[in-house]
């Protein structure tokens, strides 16, 4: 499920001839560093293209940036190390997925506030009207003195 | 002349348009008979009048009239006649006029096929989609006039853009737009039942086949959207979360929540203010979405003409009407009475729970996509929301829906027995359990979270098999029992099963695909041979070849399962010299459900070529799905409770034998 959806713009109409994204020379010769390289790759903006993760742009900078995943990677940089050494070099922008942090607080909040929200006012609704078959609530004294004058003995 | 003509009607069907804001309002107030069936005769008036608009921008650009500006930017004599055609639309100002086209469209079938509506409900109905049909008629003439000449006709145009002359073109923004402006009939219906202030089981009966059809309409069009970028874009991806996408994504989601809400309200006269509140959103988001694409905003490449002024004024629509209409809804909302109770487990609780999973997903989608645009404009801070935010917040509301998707149908009206329920699913839960085993079993461990997801797709499916069985009385009854309960059975408990069968078989495409395909990326040289998934391509080397208006180089491949030949792939490149730029054309062929994925990169110095060759097993199913999908919103559309339409008047109906 993790690649089920790669970023990246629908058509990328201004350019040269589209080239691969990653391409052949790139990789690194042990696969699971290569893994690792193309997982965090997918998590990180091209920061020139529209809306497009380094893994799937064909841009110079893409290239580039895979290249400086690769390097630290060598280097022995944990993942979080890479994503921290971009963020530190390129700002919040390249990440795809934005971090928990106090301006992003409405947009990892919401939706799951919303939810419960949503829950809270059906169980509130769900409280205040009688559940169907139960017994309907008692006619309120206007309501009895009007089905009275409707029902009631006729009067004279 | 033509454009000219073409100019004309659209000025002609504004006139209209005015006329039909108004007058059968005035009528409804009056109860003026006469005025109120006047919008009928304007509505199909504006649809002729648009049709020939329309009709004279595709004879412009059919006959290559190079004076018309939009032509000369987006047409070129040499292209083949189907992309002369569809180039119609593939600029901003033709596909506005596509745009209003449809909308008149749908005008034009509630005037002719809405004979049953209540004569005011009519009138308000027309005049409220003639509201929008005006904003977006102003807006054309305004700010993007199709019909526009160069003072010097040039000799050649410029050619549509290489990306957009492809099928896909012709087939994904009509589908999408019959989407988004199917929707205005239900906002309109909203919109009129505000007015009127009274609202009832047989207004959801009117609403949900428009509904239906604009869901229909929306859930190809997105997948044949989809479709096209997966085979266009040269890496195998099919969704991306990218804004424009989210953009088509949101009113369907809104969609879906309306079509299982306004079932509630047809049937158990419950949820009323919910299902007009959603129909409202629907139609926004479909307002949005055009917003966002045409107005640049997201500076998306899908904006292929983007202009400040066009974005005021688009944004000045969306104010109007879906301001207009929130308020209307705050003011007049309490009117309408709240009928139906129904106990929290029942089958109106079910669609409840499906309707507060979905408008959270869409919200998910809405804060996702407008986030970064908030803050940037409020703080300058710039941020990105991608896929990997979107597939952990929206991920998991949709597996709490799959999940609870075979429950719905089962449940009972008012109050149900959720045990009982669970008791008859248990074929679905064990047929879902044995799948996930034998996904672990086949594919092994190296995935955890995708074997659950292939067993909660069987499930479903699963699940929605049990409702037929249990409908139809399958392997309780006799046969004879069966073939009558099967032909008795609404065909729009048909529609339910096969729609949720179909959403199953395109999450079962989403993760196989997504997780177990396979690639290779590499360089390679004539005569080499590529081995992936147990297929071996030979690159036998690369030939020219000139289209209409192309030159390509392909690169020929043989490819061989178990040492048999079963056919070539021919990835290539086009050069388009009218624009000079080139596309990318993938190569694809389909195994089964599964389709093994060619694309070329640059050719390097010393003779080879890059290549990436992709496996994609079940990779069609994404959009086989949406497919079965649709299938199902047709079956219940042809459904006798809604082709027969609403109660008649009691004095037609009164010789009919009672239902």
């Amino acid at each position: 499920m993790r690649r089920l959806a790669l970023i990246a713009v629908l058509f990328a109409l201004v350019g040269p001839a589209a080239s691969l994204a990653v391409e052949p020379d790139e990789m690194l010769k042990d696969p699971k560093l290569e893994a690792r390289a193309r997982h965090l790759s997918e998590e990180l903006r091209c920061m020139v293209c529209q809306n497009q993760s380094i893994d799937d742009s064909a841009a110079p900078l893409a290239r580039d940036l895979r290249l400086l995943v690769r390097e630290r990677l060598t280097k022995g940089d944990s993942d979080s190390e890479v994503l921290n050494y971009l963020v530190a070099r390129y700002g919040e922008f390249v990440l795809l997925k934005p971090r928990l942090e106090l301006q992003n607080l409405l947009l990892w909040g919401l939706p799951p506030f919303a939810l419960v929200a949503g829950m809270i006012a059906l169980y509130m609704t769900a409280r205040r009207r009688p559940a169907a078959g139960g017994e309907p609530p008692a006619l309120s004294p206007d309501e009895q003195k009007k089905l009275a004058t409707l029902v009631g003995p006729p009067t004279p | 002349m033509i454009p000219e003509l073409g100019h004309y009607a659209l000025v002609l069907a504004l006139a209209l348009g005015l006329i039909q804001s108004v007058a059968p309002i005035f009528g409804a107030k009056t109860h003026d008979a006469a005025l109120m069936r006047l919008a009928s005769s304007t509505a199909l008036m504006q649809f002729l009048m648009v049709a020939l608009s329309f009709g004279a921008l595709v004879t412009c650009y059919v006959t290559s009239d190079f004076s018309v500006r939009t032509v000369f930017e987006n047409s070129h004599s040499m292209m083949p006649l189907i992309y002369k055609f569809t180039s119609v639309w593939g600029n901003h100002e033709g596909s506005m006029l596509l745009w209003v086209l449809i909308l008149s469209l749908f005008g034009a079938f509630v005037a002719a096929f809405g004979t049953n509506l209540p004569a005011t409900l009519k009138a308000h109905v027309l005049a409220v989609q003639s509201w929008i049909a005006v904003a977006f008629y102003l807006f054309i003439l305004l700010t993007s006039n199709p019909f526009l000449r160069l003072p010097q006709a040039p000799i050649e145009g410029r050619d549509l853009n290489p990306i957009l002359q492809d099928l896909g073109l012709a087939i994904h923004p009509p589908l999408l737009y019959l989407g988004y402006v199917g929707f205005s009939i239900s906002f309109s219906f909203a919109i009129a039942a505000l007015i009127e202030g009274r609202i009832d089981a047989a207004w959801a009966r009117w609403v949900r086949p428009w509904t239906l059809m604009a869901w229909m309409a929306l859930t190809v069009g997105i997948a044949m959207g989809s479709y096209w970028a997966y085979y266009t874009l040269g890496w195998g991806g099919f969704w991306f979360w990218d804004p424009v996408e989210n953009a088509s994504l949101m009113p369907w989601l809104a969609g879906t929540a309306l079509l299982h809400s306004a079932v509630v309200m047809e049937k158990r006269n419950a949820l009323k203010i919910w299902t007009i509140l959603l129909a409202i959103l629907t139609f926004s988001l479909s307002l949005i979405g055009t917003f966002l694409v045409r107005s640049g905003v997201l500076t998306s490449v899908h904006s292929f003409a983007n202009d400040p002024t066009r974005g005021v004024f688009i944004l000045g629509i969306l104010v109007l009407f879906i301001g207009g209409g929130l308020s209307l809804f705050a003011w007049r909302a309490t009117m309408l009475k709240q009928g139906g109770l129904f106990a929290p487990i029942s089958r109106e609780g079910a669609l409840v729970f499906n309707n507060l999973f979905l408008t959270t997903a869409c919200l998910t989608v809405f804060v996702g996509t407008l986030y970064p645009l908030a803050l940037e404009a409020l703080t300058g801070s710039k941020i990105s929301v991608g896929g990997p935010f979107f597939n952990l917040t929206f991920g998991p509301l949709f597996v709490a829906l799959m999940f609870a998707m075979p429950f719905g149908p089962l449940l009972a009206w008012k109050r149900g027995d959720l045990l009982g329920v669970a008791q008859r699913l248990m074929v679905a839960f064990a047929v879902g359990l044995v799948a996930i085993a034998a996904t672990f079993a086949i594919k092994g461990g190296a995935s955890v979270l995708a074997p659950f997801g292939v067993g909660l797709a069987f499930y479903v499916m699963m699940g929605a098999v049990v409702d037929l069985v249990e409908r139809t009385g399958l392997m309780r009854l006799p046969m004879t029992a069966v073939r009558a309960r099967s032909f008795g059975l609404p065909r729009s408990a048909w529609g339910t099963a096969v729609a949720h069968f179909g959403i199953a078989v395109s999450m079962l495409g989403i993760i196989s695909a997504g997780t177990w395909g396979s690639e290779l990326i590499v360089a390679v040289s004539p005569g080499q041979t590529l081995s992936l998934s147990g297929y071996d391509l030979t690159f036998d080397g690369i030939v020219e070849r000139t289209g209409p208006n192309y030159t390509a180089q392909v690169a020929k491949f043989t490819v061989r399962e178990g040492g048999v030949t079963i056919g070539v792939m021919e990835p290539s490149k086009r050069n388009f010299s009218a624009r000079a730029t080139s596309t990318n054309e993938a190569a694809l062929m389909a195994r089964g459900a599964g389709q093994l994925y060619l694309s070329l990169g640059d050719a390097n110095d010393n003779g080879t070529i890059a290549v990436r060759l992709y496996y994609k097993p079940l990779v069609l199913f994404i959009w086989l799905g949406a497919v079965i999908m649709m299938f199902g919103g047709a079956l219940s559309l042809s459904d006798r409770r809604l082709r027969v339409g609403a109660p008649r008047p009691a004095a037609k109906s009164a010789l009919q034998p009672a239902e």
